[in-house]
């Protein structure tokens, strides 16, 4: 069948309709209240922002700002309900409380992943597949543990803190909600959670999942808002502990805060993973791999696999099959169900992604962007490779958390190691390679909270998750995630 | 009794295996709770600090890189030692703390059992803190307790060897190294210690002995942004708050004092360990 | 030289080596210049298949389950039904078959369905050796070929003269294509050349028949078996690489496909030789058939979108792609005797 002069095959010719999900199925309401002791109330200045779809920058909802005064109600709330009544309710009930949610998170998957796409840009497979089946995982699990915590390892007897105060990212909105509340909830403590400002939906619909569950009054509370809200909530003397996922940069302001009280900390930070590849790494599946490192959820992921370290002897092939297949990702309105790559999250991200990119090549590395069209309306960012990046780049080092990947090279096993520690943060690493010894050797020296040999981007509630050095101490998930929970 | 003039040791830190003077030639003197001269104690400096956390460093890797087992021997050695030269303990523990000789012999004796007790944590650690996770899906996922790093501990002020042994012995059990800062007014047991770790096959920087002004050398050990964990039991309230506060500008993992009695707990263990996940496919 | 630069300020990058990703990179290239290496003996055979990457299980099925997420609609939906029409071999491959009964088979294939005549004939219709003449004076005239499984198909366990006589007369008989079995024995115990050869073998008595090579990947189990038999058929000059023969419990699978076409895609880009791919063997709905189309599209794209370089080995599969797409155009579900059931 061998012809002259054959073309080249054309990858994706045959073009998918739009096959739109519908936003109707979100019932959004014009505008919402904050969650304080079991009902929606008006924030007591009346303040209020707006949050828009960032594929469209239309405005999807009006959201109230919670004040100083909102996070007192909240605290004060959250510490009669655990006086009064989360701290006389047996583990066996409380368990039976959070069966219940992730039963409607499942009931109300679908409106939910709609919700979470249009607030946060986020392709609709993604929220439909990944962060809302995990959330209710999550509700399943800690359930679960509410009657056993006297198994966990931590004493016969082990006692929840009080009152938490949550503070999570706008990347997974719903998931790092669930992430927060069940463990809390399931070693017996009431919470205060504030969404993150440009991505508040999820949480306050959640907040009614949280009504039709039965949860009584006060459990939990959701206060919307931006920094001053969360800053509130860090400061509240009220507060016998904070847990937060975001930036090192405000993690660390974070901890210098509560330096000076008696709260407990967890942090879940930063990160410059790396996802290191040995020339015999499995190459089809290791490709596909490093996708979901870096362009899963937009690289907006603390654990991105955001400096691919590859071995010497297969680079240039590796870049070739990795720059072919950036060129597939479809991205475009994150409501299609073909959508790979969705929008970014905010201006403000945009901007960050554009500047670090800039210094990509103002330091020379070299750039391969995704000739994919953008939509006019909208934040968006073509799926970016740089090549030929170096240790001292800039974007070998910092967080972009955007779609851009840098490409560096290594000779050994030793040298492989030693540029993927050389970073401050010690979230996630990736190990690519069919040699069992070779990847458990590695796994042995990365210093990551989590690595994922021959695979990439997995959570599940069952697995711990979190950080070593700046990027933050404690773990979710697992029998380690009931730590930050309790007092111990 | 006897007319020979006795020779008197010069007490001096630990650091990287040598026993050195304070690079800054200074020292300080120490009084028994009798208010009799003791000896003249090297007085750390910030530069013996940022000497003792690059040993620290590079000494965190070779220990870990031992067996569990191994590591489990050399501490186990390390009680020998001390069961030994016990006497010595005793006799400085005594002077130093004010307490009869029946006291200072049982706080020698419960520090010289809890080393026993935490040379056996060694090999434990990872199966009581870590574990397999199911996971839904085709994954091997396994947890397991990684020694957080470079460990500053602020040794408490009163029990001079007691004390010193279970803010340093937890760490270094769990694969940490250790630069620790000796009780102030009370440094002689713990610098005893350090020789004996000496000839205990400690791998030279595991354990750095720091003698000084507390509130001084404390807030380099909070401030140094290559130490990764901070252990204030030594530290009063007021200034555990501020040490905390520096600690906070490079996310250091810090151990509050406890107010609780926490006996026969492993929270020493918990706190200066990481729980690193590994996930691995499961196939043909 | 670089002068600092702060976060926030605006950059202006002018003599930066931005390269957009080009059309170029976006393709199976096909080097037409390479050749497809000449095999001396089973040591260099075996230092080929040792240069193959290996196939991780999870990541393969994780790939397929990704892609079968995909939302096929509207327009794109009847293009891929009409295609999935033209690629199909339509089988019948029973003890009982008769010619009477190939004979309404050959009808179906070269008019699915009469009510309609924009819909596409099949690609083939498939029959044991000794109905092949029938076939093809049935079809007579018509573009639809006729395909033989041979070489003691499914078991291939006869000597190898056996198989060869088998391959002749069907090609005789007029047979455009062959679909042989690999001798699955030799290549689980490790006698690889011995695969090879038989191949080699059998393509050279097929004539100016295409040869398709049945894995039987049922049998071969594991995905890096699958890749390293695609190697051995494609180096040993199969013009098709065939999943299975129908007649084993486990058939053609989405993964295996994909590993499949992974194989044939890196054997193009080498050898500048391009090999198709026919899954068999379990493909009854229309939707799976878009899923394997799916896999095709975004694993080796345009070049292999064409009967002449993928098929479907099945015979329930085209009522399924009539009825989807008669409900595309009515709009509505249809009854399943809207069309004929043979």
């Amino acid at each position: 069948m061998t012809e002259n002069n054959l073309p080249n095959s054309k990858l994706g010719s045959l073009q998918y309709d739009p096959a739109p999900e519908s936003a109707a199925i979100a019932k959004l309401k014009s505008s919402y209240g904050l969650f304080i002791n079991g009902k929606f109330t008006d924030p007591s200045k009346h303040e209020q922002f707006e949050t828009i779809n960032p594929a469209t920058e239309k405005r999807l909802a009006t959201i109230s700002q919670g004040s100083t005064s909102d996070i007192d109600k909240a605290v004060k709330a959250a510490r009669k309900a655990y006086d009064n009544v989360w701290s006389k309710t047996t583990g066996a009930e409380r368990a039976k409380y959070l069966y219940r949610i992730a039963r409607i998170i499942q009931e109300r998957s679908r409106e939910l992943a709609v919700v979470e796409t249009l607030d946060n840009g986020k392709p609709i497979r993604e929220s439909r597949d990944v962060d809302v089946p995990l959330a209710a995982a999550h509700f399943f699990y800690y359930a679960g543990w509410a009657d056993k915590l006297e198994h966990a390892g931590f004493g016969n007897a082990p006692k929840p803190i009080g009152v938490a105060g949550q503070i999570i990212p706008w990347n997974f909105p719903l998931m790092m909600a669930a992430w927060k509340l069940a463990p809390a909830l399931a070693a017996g403590n009431t919470c205060v959670l504030k969404p993150a400002e440009t991505t508040p939906l999820s949480a306050l619909l959640l907040g009614e999942i949280l009504q039709q569950a039965g949860l009584p009054d006060g459990v939990v509370n959701i206060v919307t808002g931006d920094g001053v809200t969360g800053s509130a909530l860090v400061d509240h003397p009220g507060v016998d502990k904070i847990a937060f996922t975001g930036s090192t940069g405000v993690g660390r302001l974070i901890q210098q805060r509560v330096a000076t009280s008696h709260k407990r900390l967890t942090l879940e930070l930063g990160g410059k993973g790396a996802n290191i590849v040995y020339e015999d790494a499995p190459i089809d599946e290791m490709i596909e791999g490093i996708i979901d490192g870096i362009f899963f959820n937009q690289g907006h992921v603390c654990c991105a696999g955001s400096r691919l370290l590859v071995q010497e002897s297969i680079a240039d092939d590796v870049l070739r099959r990795l720059v072919r297949r950036v060129e597939q990702l479809r991205v475009g309105d994150p409501m299609d169900k073909n959508t790979d790559i969705g929008a970014i999250n905010s201006a403000d991200q945009l901007k960050r992604i554009k500047e670090l990119v800039a210094y990509g090549e103002q330091e020379g590395a070299t750039r391969y962007t995704s000739s994919c069209e953008l939509p006019k309306k909208g934040f968006w960012f073509a799926p970016t490779v740089f090549a030929d990046v170096s240790q001292s780049h800039r974007i070998a080092r910092e967080e972009i958390f955007g779609p851009v990947l840098s490409v560096l090279t290594f000779r050994t096993p030793e040298e492989a190691i030693t540029k993927a520690n050389n970073t401050n943060y010690g979230l996630a690493c990736g190990v690519w390679s069919e040699k069992g010894s070779r990847t458990l050797w590695t796994a042995e020296r990365l210093r990551a909270g989590v690595v994922w040999a021959n695979t990439y981007n997995k959570f599940d509630p069952t697995s711990p998750f979190g950080g070593t050095r700046e990027s933050g101490f404690g773990r979710e998930g697992g029998k380690h995630g009931l730590e930050a929970y309790l007092n111990v | 009794m006897s007319d020979r003039l006795e020779i008197r040791k010069t007490y001096k830190l630990l650091i990287n295996g040598a026993f050195p003077r304070s690079e800054s030639g200074r020292s300080y003197e120490v009084i028994s709770a009798k208010d009799e001269f003791l000896a003249n104690a090297a007085q750390g400096s910030r530069k013996d600090l940022r000497d003792a956390v690059v040993a620290a460093r590079a000494a965190q890797a070779k220990w870990w890189s031992l067996s569990a087992y191994n590591r489990g021997q050399v501490i186990y050695r390390l009680a020998e030692m001390a069961e030994s030269r016990s006497d010595e303990l005793v006799e400085f523990v005594k002077l130093s703390e004010g307490v009869n000789s029946e006291k200072a012999k049982a706080s020698v004796a419960k520090a010289i059992d809890r080393i026993v007790w935490y040379a056996g944590w060694t090999d434990k650690i990872s199966q009581v803190l870590g574990g397999a996770n199911p996971v839904a899906g085709p994954f091997y996922n396994f947890s397991v307790p990684k020694p957080t790093g470079v460990i500053g501990v602020i040794a408490p002020q009163n029990s001079s060897l007691e004390g010193f042994v279970e803010c340093v012995i937890a760490p270094i059990a769990a694969g940490n190294s250790v630069i620790a800062l000796a009780s102030e007014k009370r440094p002689i047991p713990a610098v005893l210690l350090g020789e004996m770790t000496e000839t205990s096959d400690f791998p030279a920087g595991v354990l750095n002995i720091i003698t000084g002004f507390t509130s001084e050398l404390a807030l380099g050990l909070a401030s140094h942004e290559d130490i990764d964990g901070l252990d204030l039991e030594g530290a009063d309230e007021a200034f555990a708050d501020e040490l905390a506060f520096l600690a906070a500008g490079s996310i250091k993992r810090v151990l509050r004092p406890s107010k609780k009695n926490q006996k026969n707990s492993i929270h020493r263990l918990r706190a200066f360990v990481e729980t690193s996940t590994v996930w691995h496919t499961i196939g043909q | 030289m670089a002068k600092r630069l702060v976060i926030g300020s605006v950059i202006n990058v002018s003599t930066a080596p931005l390269r957009l990703v080009t059309p170029e990179d976006h393709s199976v290239v096909i080097q037409t210049s390479s050749q497809v290496p000449r095999i001396e003996s089973e040591t260099q055979l075996r230092s080929i298949l040792a240069t193959l990457s290996g196939v991780d299980s999870v990541g393969a099925e994780a790939r397929v389950a990704k892609l079968a997420t995909r939302s096929i609609k509207k327009s794109t939906k009847m293009a891929a039904l009409d295609l999935a029409i033209s690629m199909v071999d339509l089988t019948t491959l029973e003890g009982a078959d008769t010619p009477g009964k190939v004979t309404s088979l050959c009808t179906k294939a070269m008019r699915p369905s009469p009510m309609d005549l924009s819909v596409p004939s099949v690609a083939a219709v498939c029959v044991y050796p000794d109905l092949v003449a029938h076939a093809r004076s049935v079809l007579k005239g018509s573009s639809v070929a006729v395909a033989a499984v041979a070489t003691s198909f499914p078991s291939g366990r006869a000597s190898l003269n056996v198989k060869l006589m088998d391959v002749r007369e069907a090609v005789a008989n007029g047979a455009d294509e062959i679909d042989m079995v690999i001798d699955r024995g030799a290549f689980l115990s490790g006698r690889i050349g011995q695969v090879y050869e038989e191949i080699v073998a059998v393509k050279q008595v097929c004539g100016n028949a295409h040869l398709k090579v049945i894995l039987e990947t049922g049998e071969l189990v594991t995905y890096d078996n699958v890749r390293k038999a695609s190697w051995i058929a494609m180096l040993a000059g199969a013009d098709f690489i065939k999943t299975s023969t129908g007649k084993v419990p486990v058939a053609a699978t989405q993964p295996v496909a994909l590993v499949m076409l992974e194989a044939v895609r890196d054997f193009a880009e080498t050898t500048g030789q391009i090999v198709g791919v026919k899954v068999a063997g379990g493909i009854r709905t229309a939707k799976d058939a878009i899923r394997y189309l799916v896999i095709v599209n975004e694993t080796v794209g345009s070049t292999w979108m064409t009967p002449d370089l993928f098929r479907f080995g099945a015979s329930s599969l085209l009522n399924d792609l009539l009825m989807q797409r008669l409900k595309q155009q009515r709009g509505a579900y249809i009854r399943p005797d809207e069309f004929s059931g043979d």
